[in-house]
C-alpha cells in the first residue's frame, strides 16, 4: 500500500530552483533509500515532505501521504501530521536535543502534544519509547539530560521522540553520518528492527552507497535537484544505466592505480610514545588527574610507504598526529624521522618539522579567508633558514599549484573562490611546496562527496609516485584506507591493537576490535564491486 | 552545584580584596590633609594634631587599611571628616532611596523589555518587529538625563502630575515615597529596557535558529509553542547577563539621575563629599558600589546554573 | 549598502564634521558673552537660540561635538590599544597563568562601572575632560579584551592555525598574521557601539561636573546649565539633548549596518 507518494514537486527557494519534477513513493514496511551528493537536493526533498522548509519556499508538485494532500494542508494541520503521522530523525545528534530539558521530558512531549493525556501517562509511554530504541530504564532513566549521554545514545532519544507515537513514515536524513562506525551499524540495526515492528516506512537520505544498499529496498538516486535514476535494490545495483549512476558506483569504491613500492628503510620511527591530559580536579581540593590519549604506541614508516591508520573518534588518533608533526611534547617515547628526534630538549626540531606537512580535513577551516593563496600555500617557507623570494617563490608557487591540477593563475585568488574539492587540492599543494618526505592526510577525503574523493585519491597516489613521498593516512572511514595503504595500524584507546599488511588485516583481521570495525563498516556486495570496478 | 558556587564564591573574595586595595591605595595617593582641609587655615597646630590622632591619620597605611576593612566586615565604616557623624549611618539613609530607585527601574525595565523582545522576535520582519526595534533604537540612544529632563518638563512643570524633584521620604507612606521615585525610575529604566529588549530578541533568535527548534518543529510543535518551550530558556542566559549588568549600572547611574530629581541618594552623598574632600565617605560608599556590583554577578551566576543542567555538572 | 549603515553613516558625518568645521568658523564666538541677548528662542540670527550668558547655541553644540567626539574616541582608541593586545595574549595562552591574571583583572574593572571610576578620579585629581576620558577608556579596556578573546579563542582551534603551527610559526605571529585580521570585524562593530557608549558617558559627566570644565563647550555641560532654566527656556535643553541623542543614533545604526555587512553568518543567511 502507498504510504508517501511524491508526484513531480518542485521547489524554488527564493528565485533559486532546488529540486525540479521529484517523484518517488514509499509502501508501508518498505526502506526507500535517497542517495546523492552535496547540492543533490535529497534533504530538500525530505523537508519537503515535513514542509519544514527555510523561509520563502515555493513547493509545486504533489506530495500525499496516507491520504493527506501535504502541499494543501494549513499549518494547524500541518502540526497535527508530525511527529504523529510522519516523524524525523536529523543528522547532527549533539545538538539536536534541548540541552535544557531532561530526555523524559522532550520525549513525553511528543505525546503531551498531539494526545490529552496525562503527565503520569505520557512519562510512562516515554519510558517505553525509550526501552524500545535500547534505552532502558535502570540505566537511561528518564531523569537525564542530553549532556550526560553520547552521540549515539542521543541518535537513540531522538529516535524515541520520533516513534513514540507509532508514526506512518519515518523520515532520517543522514542519521549516521555523525556517528563511528560501530554507532552507525546499531543505529542502522535499531531502524530496521523498528520498520519491521511497525510496519511503518522509512524514508532514509543518505550519502553513502554502500549504508544505502545494505539497508534500503528501493534506492532513488539524485542530483542537481533531479531524480536520475531509481529502482528496487538489487536490480538497480547490478543494472544502473545512467552515466551519473555508474560514475557514482565507481567512485564509491574507487582504488587508485600506484606504482611505487616501498623502500626498507624506515623512515619515521615511533617509540612507546605516551602523552598524558591533565583532567579537571575532582573536589575542591583533589588532585587534577590524568587522561591518558596515547599509552605505548610504538610503529615504522617505511620510505615510500602509504601507512593507514584507523579507529574512532577519541581513540587518541589526532593527539599522535599532533606529537608526531612537533605541535606537542610527549610524556615518554621517542619520535624520530631518519634518526632525528622531532623534539630536542623541549623545543621542537625545525630541522625535523620541515620535512614533514599535513593536510586537515575541513576543506573551508583550513585556510585563513583574508590571504591570497599564493600566502597560503607559501606559509610553510617559515620553516626553511633561507626561503625563496620573489620570482623563485612565485616559480615555486605555480609549481606547486599546477602539480595539484590548478593554475599559476590561481595564485591570486581568495580561498573562497574555490569549491570543497579545490581547495583540499590547494590544501595538498601548501603541504607539498617545501617538498616534506612525509605528509600526514588527517582525514583529507572525509568531507568530500564521493566522485570528488576519487580524484583526490587519485591525484594522491599520483604525487607520491612521482614525488616519493611517504603517507600517513589517518581515517575513520575503513573503506578509502583499505584501497590506498599498503599498511594499516588499528587504534583503540590510546593503543595500537593491531597492525599488519592492509589486505591481510582486511581478510582476516586478529583482533576482536578490528573484527567489529570491518564487520560494521557498510560495504557494497562483492559483486557489485566488481561491477564498479569495471566502470 | 555546590562546587560552583563555591568557587564562584572564592573568586568573589578576591575580586572584593582587590577592589578594596585598589580604592585605598588610588585615595591614599590624594594630595592634601583632610585634618588642614576640615579645620581651615587658621587651625592651631596641636588642634590639628589632636583630630589627626581621632581620625587615625597618624597611623601607617597598613594599620589604617587593615582598620578600614575590619571597620568594614563588622558594619563600621568609620566617622565622616565633614560630619562627624558614622558612615554606616549615612550610607544607610541613601541606600534606602538608592537601592529602591534602582530596584524600581530594573522591575520596569524587565516588565518592558521582555514581552517587547519577545514579541518582535516571534513576529521578526513584519510591521511590529520594525516597530518595536525602532523604538528601542531611540531608546538606547537617548541621554537618561535628558530624558529625565523633558519628563519634568511635561509631566511635573506643565501636567503636574509629579513632583519635579525631592524625595517623600518613607515616612510618608509607601505609595507617595514610590510617587516620588516613579519619573527617575522611567528614567533610568527607558535605556535598559531598549537594550534588555534587543538582547532579547537577538538572543531569541539565534535560538531559534538551533538544530533542537527544528527537532521539537517535527514533532509537532507549533511555531509560537516552540518558541515558549524550548526557545525562552534558551534564549535567558545572555539576558541574564545583561540584567545582572544592568543592574550595575542601575545603581552607579542613579548617581546621575539624583542629581536631576534631587534626590537624596548614594551619588549625592558622594558628590557632596567629593566636593568637601570626606575621602572616607567616597572610600566606603565607592566599596560599598563595587561590593553590590559583585554580589549581583555572583547571583547571576547562580541564576546561569539553575538554568542551565550542564553547569550544574554530573552526576 | 544597507539602509542602517547609510543613515547611521550620513547622520554620524553631519556632527563630525560639524565639529572639524568648528575649527575654521562658527556662527559665533562661543567664549563671546552678550548679555543684552541672553536666552532668547530660536531666530534667523540664532537657528537654535541663545543661552543664559547669550551664546549662540548653534556655535556651542559645533563646538560641543569636539569635546564629545574626542573624549569618546580617544577612550575607545585606549580601550582598543590596550585590550586588544591583551585580549590576543590571554587567547594564546589559554588556560595559563596569563590568562587567569588578564581575565580577573578583567573581571575587577567590570566591578567598576566607568561612572565611579571617574568618582574616584576626579577624587584624587579633580575634574576636567582628560579625566573623564581615562575613566572611559579604563572602562573599554575589557569590553575590548573580552570580545577579542572569544573571537580569538574560536580562531585557535580552526585548521588554518593549526597549519600555521605545522609550519612553525609561534603564538606571537599567529596572533597578528592569522587571528587579528580575523577579529578586525568585530572589532570595527564593538568600536562604533563602545564610540556612542563614549558619547553618551561624557554627556552623562560632564553632566555632573565631572567633564569637561566651563569655559570648554561640551553638551552635557549645556544640558545642566540648562536644568534651571528648563520651565522657561526649553530650548536651551533641547537642542543639545537632540546633538547626544542624534550622533548615537547615527553610531549606534552605523554598528548595526556594519554588523549586518561584516558578519558572515548574516550574510549567509541573505543568500
Amino acid at each position: 500500500m502507498t504510504l508517501l507518494q511524491i508526484d513531480t514537486l518542485s521547489l524554488d527557494i527564493r528565485g533559486t530552483p532546488i529540486l525540479r519534477d521529484v517523484s518517488l513513493s514509499v509502501d508501508a514496511g518498505q526502506i526507500v533509500g535517497v542517495i546523492g551528493e552535496s547540492g543533490s537536493g535529497k534533504s530538500m526533498t525530505a523537508f519537503s515532505v515535513m514542509q519544514l522548509l527555510p523561509q520563502g519556499s515555493v513547493c509545486s508538485g504533489r506530495i500525499s501521504l496516507s491520504g493527506h494532500e501535504i502541499l494543501a494542508l494549513s499549518e494547524d494541520h500541518l502540526c497535527r501530521l508530525r511527529g504523529n503521522d510522519v516523524s524525523m530523525v536529523f543528522q547532527e545528534p549533539m545538538t539536536a536535543l534541548n540541552p535544557l530539558k531532561t530526555i523524559g521530558e522532550q520525549v513525553a512531549e511528543t505525546i503531551l502534544i498531539h494526545e490529552r493525556t496525562t503527565a503520569e501517562d505520557a512519562r510512562k509511554r516515554a519510558a517505553e519509547a525509550l526501552r524500545r530504541v535500547e534505552l532502558p530504564q535502570d540505566r537511561f532513566p528518564l531523569s537525564r539530560y542530553p549532556h550526560e549521554l553520547s552521540g549515539g545514545q542521543r541518535q537513540r532519544v531522538v529516535i524515541a521522540m520520533a516513534i513514540a507515537l507509532r508514526p506512518k513514515l519515518l523520515i532520517a536524513d543522514e542519521p549516521t553520518t555523525a556517528l563511528d562506525v560501530t554507532t552507525q551499524a546499531e543505529i542502522l540495526t535499531l531502524l530496521k528492527r523498528l520498520v519491521q515492528e511497525d510496519g511503518m516506512g522509512l524514508l532514509m537520505i543518505s550519502h553513502d552507497l554502500a549504508v544505502v544498499a545494505d539497508m534500503a529496498d528501493h534506492i532513488v538516486i539524485m542530483r542537481r535537484g533531479e531524480v536520475v535514476e531509481q529502482g528496487p535494490t538489487q536490480t538497480l545495483l547490478r543494472g544502473m544505466q545512467h552515466p551519473y549512476s555508474l560514475a557514482l558506483l565507481a567512485a564509491s569504491d574507487h582504488v587508485p592505480d600506484r606504482e611505487g613500492t616501498p623502500q626498507d628503510t624506515p623512515l619515521l620511527r615511533v617509540r612507546d610514545v605516551v602523552r598524558d591530559y591533565p583532567t579537571p580536579r575532582k573536589g575542591l581540593w583533589g588532585k587534577p588527574g590524568t587522561f591518558r590519549a596515547v599509552d605505548g604506541v610504538s610503529f615504522d614508516i617505511r620510505r615510500g610507504e602509504n601507512l593507514g591508520l584507523v579507529g574512532e573518534s577519541g581513540c587518541g588518533k589526532s593527539t599522535l598526529t599532533r606529537a608526531i608533526l612537533g605541535l606537542e611534547e610527549v610524556q615518554a617515547g621517542t619520535i624520530a624521522l631518519d634518526g632525528e628526534p622531532v623534539f630536542t630538549g623541549h623545543r621542537p626540531n625545525r630541522a625535523v618539522r620541515r620535512r614533514m606537512q599535513v593536510v586537515f580535513q575541513d576543506p573551508y577551516g583550513s585556510f585563513n579567508p583574508r590571504h591570497k593563496v599564493a600566502r597560503l600555500v607559501c606559509e610553510p617557507f617559515h620553516l626553511l633558514d633561507d626561503p625563496p623570494t620573489g620570482a623563485a617563490r612565485d616559480r615555486a608557487t605555480a609549481g606547486a599549484l599546477e602539480s595539484v591540477g590548478l593554475s599559476a593563475g590561481d595564485a591570486d585568488k581568495y580561498i573562497h573562490e574555490f569549491s570543497g574539492g579545490q581547495r583540499q587540492r590547494i590544501a595538498i599543494a601548501r603541504a607539498l611546496i617545501i617538498r616534506p618526505d612525509l605528509i600526514i592526510l588527517d582525514e583529507a577525503v572525509s568531507a568530500l562527496d564521493v566522485s570528488v574523493r576519487a580524484q583526490v585519491l587519485d591525484l594522491l597516489a599520483d604525487l607520491s609516485d612521482r614525488f616519493g613521498l611517504t603517507y600517513l593516512f589517518i581515517s575513520h572511514d575503513l573503506s578509502v584506507v583499505r584501497s590506498i595503504t599498503d599498511r594499516v595500524l588499528v587504534m583503540q584507546a590510546g593503543r595500537i591493537v593491531e597492525q599488519g599488511e592492509t589486505e591481510r588485516v582486511f581478510a582476516d583481521p586478529q583482533h576482536g576490535y578490528t573484527q567489529q570495525l570491518i564487520a560494521a563498516a557498510p560495504q557494497l556486495p562483492d559483486d557489485v564491486r566488481k561491477l564498479a570496478h569495471e566502470h | 552545584m555546590l562546587r560552583f558556587a563555591l568557587k564562584r564564591l572564592m573568586s568573589l573574595v578576591v575580586t572584593l580584596w582587590v577592589a578594596s586595595l585598589v580604592i585605598f591605595l588610588s585615595l591614599e595617593v590624594v594630595p592634601g590633609d583632610p585634618a588642614a582641609f576640615m579645620l581651615g587655615l587658621n587651625a592651631q597646630e596641636d588642634t590639628l594634631a589632636a583630630l589627626r590622632d581621632e581620625l587615625g591619620l597618624n597611623k601607617g597605611p597598613v594599620e589604617r587599611y587593615t582598620d578600614w576593612v575590619g571597620g568594614m566586615l563588622v558594619g563600621d565604616f568609620g566617622t565622616s571628616y565633614t560630619y562627624r557623624t558614622p558612615v554606616s549611618r549615612m550610607i544607610l539613609d541613601r541606600v534606602q532611596v538608592s537601592l529602591p530607585l534602582a530596584l524600581y527601574a530594573l522591575t520596569l525595565s524587565t516588565l518592558i523589555a521582555f514581552p517587547a523582545g519577545i514579541w518582535a522576535a516571534a513576529r521578526r520582519g513584519k510591521p511590529t518587529d520594525i516597530v518595536v526595534m525602532g523604538i528601542t533604537q531611540l531608546g538606547v540612544a537617548i541621554p537618561n538625563f535628558w530624558f529625565a529632563m523633558l519628563m519634568v518638563l511635561v509631566f511635573a512643570i506643565n501636567l503636574r502630575w509629579f513632583n519635579a524633584g525631592g524625595f517623600a521620604g518613607w515616612d510618608a507612606g509607601f505609595f507617595p515615597a514610590m510617587k516620588s521615585l516613579t519619573l527617575p525610575a522611567i528614567a533610568l529604566a527607558l535605556p535598559q529596557a531598549s537594550i534588555l529588549a534587543r538582547v532579547m530578541r537577538s538572543s531569541l533568535l539565534d535560538t531559534l535558529n538551533e538544530d533542537f527548534i527544528r527537532t521539537a518543529r517535527a514533532k509537532g510543535l507549533s511555531r509560537r509553542q516552540a518558541l515558549w518551550r524550548h526557545a525562552l530558556r534558551n534564549a535567558l542566559i545572555p539576558v541574564l547577563t545583561i540584567i545582572g549588568l544592568q543592574f550595575a549600572f542601575l545603581l552607579a547611574g542613579a548617581i546621575i539621575i539624583e542629581n536631576v530629581f534631587f534626590l537624596p541618594g548614594l551619588g549625592r552623598l558622594v558628590f557632596q563629599a567629593i566636593s568637601a574632600r570626606d575621602l572616607i565617605v567616597v572610600e566606603s560608599v565607592v566599596m560599598l558600589l563595587v561590593f553590590a556590583v559583585v554580589l549581583v554577578n555572583f547571583l547571576v551566576d547562580l541564576a546561569y546554573a539553575a538554568v542551565d543542567p550542564r553547569l550544574r555538572g554530573r552526576r | 549598502m544597507n539602509r542602517n549603515l547609510a543613515f547611521g553613516a550620513g547622520l554620524t558625518a553631519v556632527f563630525v564634521l560639524a565639529a572639524l568645521i568648528s575649527f575654521a568658523w562658527v556662527p559665533q564666538d562661543v567664549t563671546q558673552m552678550d548679555i543684552a541677548n541672553k536666552i532668547r528662542p530660536p531666530s534667523p540670527a540664532h537657528p537654535l537660540g541663545t543661552d543664559h550668558f547669550g551664546r549662540d547655541i548653534l556655535s556651542m553644540i559645533m563646538v560641543g561635538a569636539r569635546t564629545s567626539i574626542a573624549v569618546a574616541l580617544v577612550a575607545v582608541g585606549i580601550g582598543m590599544g590596550l585590550g586588544v593586545p591583551l585580549g590576543l595574549a590571554a587567547a594564546a595562552r589559554k588556560g595559563g597563568w596569563l590568562d587567569e591574571v588578564i581575565m580577573r583583572a578583567n573581571d575587577l574593572v567590570f566591578a567598576f562601572p566607568s561612572l565611579l571610576i571617574a568618582i574616584m578620579i576626579t577624587a584624587i585629581f579633580g575634574a576636567s575632560a582628560l579625566n573623564a576620558i581615562i575613566a572611559i577608556g579604563i572602562f573599554n579596556i575589557p569590553v575590548f579584551a573580552r570580545l577579542t578573546r572569544s573571537g580569538a579563542l574560536s580562531l585557535w582551534t580552526r585548521d588554518f592555525v593549526l597549519a600555521a603551527r605545522v609550519a612553525g610559526k609561534g603564538a606571537a605571529r599567529i596572533s597578528f598574521e592569522h587571528i587579528l585580521p580575523n577579529v578586525t570585524n568585530l572589532l570595527i562593530v564593538q568600536g562604533t557601539i563602545q564610540f556612542s557608549l563614549g558619547i553618551l558617558a561624557e554627556a552623562g559627566l560632564s553632566y555632573v561636573g565631572l567633564g569637561a570644565q566651563p569655559p570648554t563647550p561640551s553638551w552635557g555641560r549645556m544640558l545642566a546649565d540648562s536644568q534651571t532654566m528648563v520651565s522657561f527656556a526649553p530650548h536651551m535643553a533641547l537642542f543639545p539633548g537632540l546633538a547626544i541623542l542624534l550622533t548615537v543614533l547615527g553610531l549606534n545604526l552605523m554598528g548595526d549596518g556594519l554588523r549586518d555587512l561584516l558578519d558572515p553568518r548574516l550574510r549567509r543567511d541573505r543568500q
